[in-house]
C-alpha cells in the first residue's frame, strides 16, 4: 500500500512539480517515459513517488517518445491506468502513436510541457506541439498556470475515463513560464484527490483472459470510416462530460473552470482570443485599458480540443463587440494562424460578427509582456472606430525588423 | 470450404469470405476496433483444439482467404512420416495436426507460399504445389516416385 504524501495546505510548485503531484495522487498503474526538456520533472517526480513507495506502480524507462506512448497504450490496452509528459520533439516523435491511442479509445493522459519545434532547435515555450496535436484525436486541455497544472490533470482522468467518452486527454501548460515557475498551489490531500479522480475501470482490457481481444486491428475502406466518425462523435460528446467534471471539481475545491474562460466580455467592445500563461498577461492589461476607457475583454479556450465552437460563439455574440484579435503562438506554415481560423469560423455564425485579425507572437518563448498586450487591444479600439481592419489582418508581434504582415480587408 | 484433409465437425472455420460480414453502421461499430476472439467467455481456450472454441465473426479463424491462393500445396498421407517439419514452419497455422499425426491443409487460410514443400525431408516429397484449379485426387494418382541417388 503506498504511503500518505505529507502536503501543506498550501504549496509552492512549480507546474511540472503540481502535475507530477496529481499523476501520483491518481495512483497511476504505470508511466512509460522518455525525458525532454521542459517536461522531465514531471515523469522524474513520478519516478521518485514510486521509489520512495509514494505509489505502487511501475515506472518503464524507454529508448524514445514513440516508444514512450506506445508502451503506455500497451500498458493501457491491458487494463491500466496509464500517463507520461513530453515536451516538442518529443511529442513530434510520439505523433503517429498519438493517433492509434484515440483510434483504440484508450484513455492515457499525457501533461505536455509546450515547447518550440525545430528547426532551429529551441527550448522555450510556444504552442507549436500542441497544435501538431490538434487533429490526433485526444481532448487537450490547457492550464495557464501551476495551480491549473496540479488541478487539470485530475480532472483528465475521470473526463477521459467516463464510460461515454473513453478517449486519451492532453493536459499543456507553457514551457518554463509555467512549468518552472513557483507558485502558490492548494493540493488536495491524497485520498480526497483520488476519491475524486475515482477507481480505474478497464474496458475490453487484454489481461481479461475470459475473454481475448484483439486491439489496434486493420480496417479497409469498408470499416475504417465507421470507426473514425465513432471516434468524432465521442470527442464531440466529451464536452458536457467535461462541463459535468469542472462542476464537480469546483464543488470539491472552489476552482472553477469552464471549456472557455471569458473575462470581461459582458460588454466588451474589443477582446483578445489566447492560450496559455499569456492569458494571465492579456487580462492585466484589459484590467488596465478599461481604467482609460477602452472595454477590453479576454477569451481563453480552456478547452482546445474538442474546439468549443459552442462556447466560442457564445462568448463572441456580444453586441457591443467591434473588433476580436486571436493570438497564435505557432509558427502558421503558410496559413493564419489556427486560432484565427477557427474563432473566425465561429464568429461567422454569430449575429455580432466582429472584425477579426490575428497575431503570430511568443515563437520559441519570445517575451509577451503586458504593454504589448495593451498596444495589442487599442489596435482593436482603432479597427472598432474605423469599422474595418487597418493593418494587415496576420501581424507579427514582438518580432525584430521591418513589419512583417499579410493580408488586407477588401474594400470597394 | 471443405477439401481433402479438412478436420471434419461443428467447425466455424472459413465460414464465411473475408469482408463477406455484416456492414454495421458508425452508431453500432465495436467501440476502439476492439475485436473479440470468442463469442462470450471462455475458459481455458489454450487447451481445446481450434474445432472445439466458439469463434466471433470478427476472428479470421471464421473467414477464409482461398480465394487469395494461385497455386497450393497437396499432401500425400501414404508417404508423409508426421516429422512436423511443415507445421512449425507454416506461417498461416494452416498445417493441421493431432498428437502429432498431420491431418493435412487448412484451405480456408494458406496463401500457398510452398515453404510445407520446401521443408518436407522425404523422398519423394508428402507435399508438392500444383495450380489452385488442380484435382487433389488426379495429382495423388500421378504423385512422383522415389528418386533413386544417381550413382
Amino acid at each position: 500500500m503506498a504511503k500518505e504524501f505529507d502536503l501543506n495546505e498550501v504549496e509552492v510548485w512549480d507546474g511540472n512539480y503540481a502535475a507530477s503531484q496529481a499523476l501520483r495522487q491518481a495512483q497511476i498503474d504505470v508511466v512509460a517515459a522518455y525525458p525532454i526538456t521542459p517536461s522531465t520533472p514531471i515523469v522524474e517526480g513520478y519516478g521518485s513517488y514510486v521509489a520512495n513507495g509514494y505509489i505502487d506502480g511501475e515506472f518503464v524507462m524507454v529508448e524514445s517518445e514513440h516508444a514512450a506512448m506506445s508502451g503506455c497504450i500497451g500498458a493501457a490496452a491491458a487494463g491500466g491506468r496509464v500517463a507520461t509528459a513530453t515536451s516538442s520533439q518529443g511529442f513530434a516523435l510520439m505523433a503517429e502513436v498519438l493517433y492509434q491511442a484515440s483510434g483504440m479509445r484508450l484513455p492515457i493522459v499525457l501533461t505536455v510541457v509546450n515547447r518550440a519545434l525545430a528547426s532551429p532547435l529551441n527550448v522555450r515555450g510556444d504552442h507549436s506541439d500542441m497544435y501538431l496535436g490538434r487533429d490526433s484525436g485526444w481532448i487537450q486541455i490547457d492550464a495557464f498556470n501551476a495551480q491549473e497544472a496540479y488541478d487539470l490533470p485530475l480532472c483528465a482522468f475521470k473526463i477521459g475515463e467516463n464510460m461515454g467518452v473513453r478517449l486519451p486527454v492532453m493536459v499543456h501548460q507553457d514551457g518554463f513560464t509555467t512549468s518552472h515557475k513557483a507558485q502558490n498551489v492548494y493540493p488536495l490531500k491524497d485520498d480526497i484527490a483520488y476519491k475524486f479522480v475515482g477507481e480505474y475501470k478497464p474496458v475490453d482490457e487484454m489481461l481479461d483472459f475470459t475473454r481475448p481481444v484483439t486491439h489496434g486491428a486493420q480496417t479497409e475502406e469498408d470499416w475504417h470510416y465507421e470507426h473514425k466518425a465513432k471516434q468524432h462523435k465521442a470527442l464531440m460528446d466529451s464536452r458536457p462530460v467535461i462541463d459535468e467534471v469542472f462542476a464537480e471539481f469546483s464543488k470539491l475545491t472552489g476552482r472553477e473552470y469552464k471549456r472557455v474562460e471569458t473575462y470581461m466580455m459582458e460588454d466588451a467592445e474589443v477582446a483578445l482570443v489566447l492560450l496559455g500563461s499569456s492569458v494571465e498577461s492579456a487580462v492585466l492589461a484589459a484590467k488596465q485599458l478599461r481604467e482609460e476607457g477602452i472595454k477590453a475583454g479576454i477569451i481563453a479556450p480552456r478547452c482546445f480540443r474538442p474546439f468549443p465552437y459552442d462556447l466560442v460563439r457564445e462568448a463572441l455574440d456580444v453586441p457591443s463587440l467591434k473588433a476580436v484579435c486571436c493570438m497564435d503562438k505557432s509558427a502558421p506554415g503558410g496559413a493564419m494562424g489556427a486560432l484565427f481560423n477557427e474563432i473566425s469560423a465561429a464568429a461567422y455564425t454569430t449575429s455580432s460578427r466582429p472584425l477579426i485579425s490575428n497575431y503570430i507572437y511568443g515563437l520559441g518563448g519570445r517575451d509577451f509582456a503586458i504593454d504589448e498586450a495593451k498596444r495589442i487591444i487599442k489596435e482593436q479600439k482603432a479597427h472598432a472606430d474605423a469599422g474595418h481592419i487597418t493593418t494587415n489582418i496576420q501581424q507579427f508581434s514582438g518580432l525584430r525588423g521591418p513589419k512583417l504582415g499579410f493580408y488586407e480587408t477588401r474594400r470597394s | 470450404m471443405s477439401m481433402t484433409g479438412s478436420v471434419p465437425g461443428t467447425d466455424k472455420r472459413g465460414i464465411r469470405e473475408l469482408g463477406g460480414e455484416e456492414k454495421v453502421g458508425w452508431d453500432a461499430v465495436q467501440q476502439g476496433v476492439v475485436l473479440n476472439s470468442f463469442e462470450g467467455t471462455t475458459e481455458n481456450s489454450a487447451f481445446l483444439k481450434p474445432e472445439e472454441r466458439n469463434y466471433a465473426d470478427f476472428n479470421s479463424y471464421t473467414a477464409t482467404v482461398a480465394s487469395w491462393r494461385i497455386i497450393k500445396p497437396v499432401y500425400n498421407r501414404d508417404i508423409c512420416i508426421d516429422c512436423q517439419n511443415c507445421w512449425v514452419w507454416c506461417p498461416d497455422t494452416s498445417i493441421i495436426s493431432r498428437d502429432k499425426q498431420m491431418l493435412g491443409i487448412d484451405y480456408d487460410h494458406c496463401k500457398g507460399c510452398g515453404v510445407c514443400v520446401e521443408v518436407c525431408p522425404t523422398n519423394p516429397k508428402s507435399l508438392l504445389m500444383f495450380n489452385e484449379a488442380a484435382d487433389n485426387d488426379d495429382e495423388l494418382a500421378g504423385w512422383p516416385v522415389k528418386e533413386k541417388k544417381a550413382k
